[in-house]
């Protein structure tokens, strides 16, 4: 397992955290790339289905984020979706369908191309000491 | 018991023939022992078939959300709670509602009495309010009501209407009681140990969904998992789609669920579905100070937010 590398999904918040995933791009910070991005409007949109479809289809960590609470394009979309995310992350925990380190939560704004490599380098280290994901793939095949 | 079902029975009278409802929801005798039937009395003759024992369970502010006219319900404590969440998710006007609050001492968990009858059919059963009769072919014992409760029941702290019409009966006194300790002893074990016992929980789960179907609060037009284009959750059962539908269930009743127990007492294959809930209430309790359907002027937890709301997720 020496060269597995995870698989990590990134939701990232249009007005906020993926302008910063392109600042830390254009300004050529190093990070791992074990993320995929998928661009969400605003954090709000995150629904807890998308996490878990995330896993069943076998990656390994999931990375949530949005913009600072008090900064949403939409003035309050991220306040709801942090209750929602606190909720969420516990239960997650609680039942065992995710390890401490394999979901992660964060908030960055679109000047914060470091804090976006720096959190991204953490969180690709996090899901690495968890290792790979086993328990919450779906096996069977899809039924449309 | 019995005076309870005078209580109601002369209630649904008076209103019926006032013409002051349309309907008086409340139970009636069911076929099968332990089991009453919810049953919607329209007329005033109907009202001599209601009754109330301790059978009466099901949750009947289930059959509230859209409902026209005028009703009157019977509610016990935990049914009086939902219907306060279903006033506040204007799902029912209470201008409609007459509400006939219950003092609750509990209902009769029937997998209790019937798991220490070794396999002796029971035919028959009477609710005395402190005990209860219960009688065979061929035997006849009496069992202390207390020690056959749901178990949603033996922590419950809401056991009066918190909203109602008019009370059919003295309150009961309240229980000052931990609701969590087994929830704290999950969350206590190790993630690995976690992951199998909630496996070994929903083994069972054979996926009809009569836990949804009982819930009051379960009231979308289309669950999330009858959805399909995109389908988030898988309809095979598979052990992931089994558990991410109990986990969704649970996570759509974040700060509405009042721990009835409907849930539970419907599903056939007796899963501690409570589990996922519960957590749900303790969290919501312990970050936002929220206890559902118990304050009628208070938002729900998950349609509000406060500026200083904790983060216990970052990092």
């Amino acid at each position: 397992m020496s060269d597995w590398e995870p698989k990590i999904i990134a939701f990232l918040c249009n007005w906020c955290s993926y302008g910063a995933a392109d600042l830390a791009g254009v300004s050529r910070f190093q990070y791992p790339a074990n993320i995929r991005i998928i661009r969400v409007p605003c954090s709000g949109r995150i629904n807890p289905k998308f996490i878990l479809a995330s896993l069943r289809h076998g990656a390994d960590g999931v990375w949530v984020s949005g913009c600072h609470p008090g900064d949403c394009h939409y003035i309050e979309g991220n306040l709801y979706a942090r209750r929602k995310f606190a909720l969420l992350k516990s239960q997650l925990e609680y039942t065992g369908i995710v390890e401490p380190g394999r979901l992660h939560f964060s908030w960055i704004s679109s000047a914060e191309g470091t804090k976006f490599a720096e959190t991204a380098r953490h969180v690709v280290d996090s899901v690495k000491q968890v290792g790979p994901a086993q328990h919450f793939i779906k096996m069977q095949a899809q039924v449309a | 018991m019995q005076t309870y079902t005078e209580k109601i029975r002369q209630a649904a009278k008076r209103l019926l023939s006032e013409k002051r409802v349309d309907a008086v929801i409340g139970f009636r005798k069911g076929t099968v022992v332990f089991m009453n039937e919810p049953f919607l009395a329209k007329i005033p003759e109907q009202a001599d078939q209601l009754v109330w024992d301790g059978n009466c369970g099901i949750n009947l502010a289930n059959y509230l959300p859209k409902m026209t006219g005028n009703i009157a319900i019977a509610a016990k404590g935990c049914d009086s709670r939902s219907i306060v969440i279903h006033l506040l998710e204007n799902q029912i006007k209470r201008e409609q509602l007459y509400i006939l609050g219950i003092p609750c001492s509990g209902m009769i968990d029937k997998r209790r009495i019937q798991d220490g009858m070794n396999g002796r059919e029971i035919l028959k059963a009477e609710d005395t309010g402190q005990n209860v009769r219960i009688y065979g072919s061929d035997f006849e014992q009496t069992l202390e009501r207390a020690d056959f409760l749901q178990e949603n029941c033996v922590i419950c702290t809401h056991k009066n209407p918190v909203i109602y019409d008019e009370l059919l009966g003295e309150p009961v006194e309240e229980n000052q009681i931990d609701r969590y300790e087994d929830i704290r002893r999950i969350e206590s074990m190790l993630p690995e140990e976690k992951r199998l016992y909630f496996n070994d929980l929903i083994k069972p789960c054979i996926r009809c969904y009569a836990c949804r179907n009982a819930c009051p609060a379960c009231f979308c037009p289309t669950c999330f998992v009858d959805e399909s284009k995109p389908q988030w959750v898988g309809k095979t059962i598979d052990p992931t789609d089994t558990f991410t539908f109990h986990f969704l269930r649970a996570f759509h009743l974040a700060g509405r669920c009042t721990d009835c127990g409907a849930c539970e007492r419907a599903c056939p294959v007796g899963i501690k579905v409570r589990l996922f809930t519960k957590k749900l209430e303790k969290e919501v309790k312990e970050l936002y100070g929220y206890e559902a359907g118990v304050l009628q002027d208070q938002q729900p937890p998950l349609d509000t937010y406060r500026p200083e709301d904790p983060e216990p997720f970052l990092g």
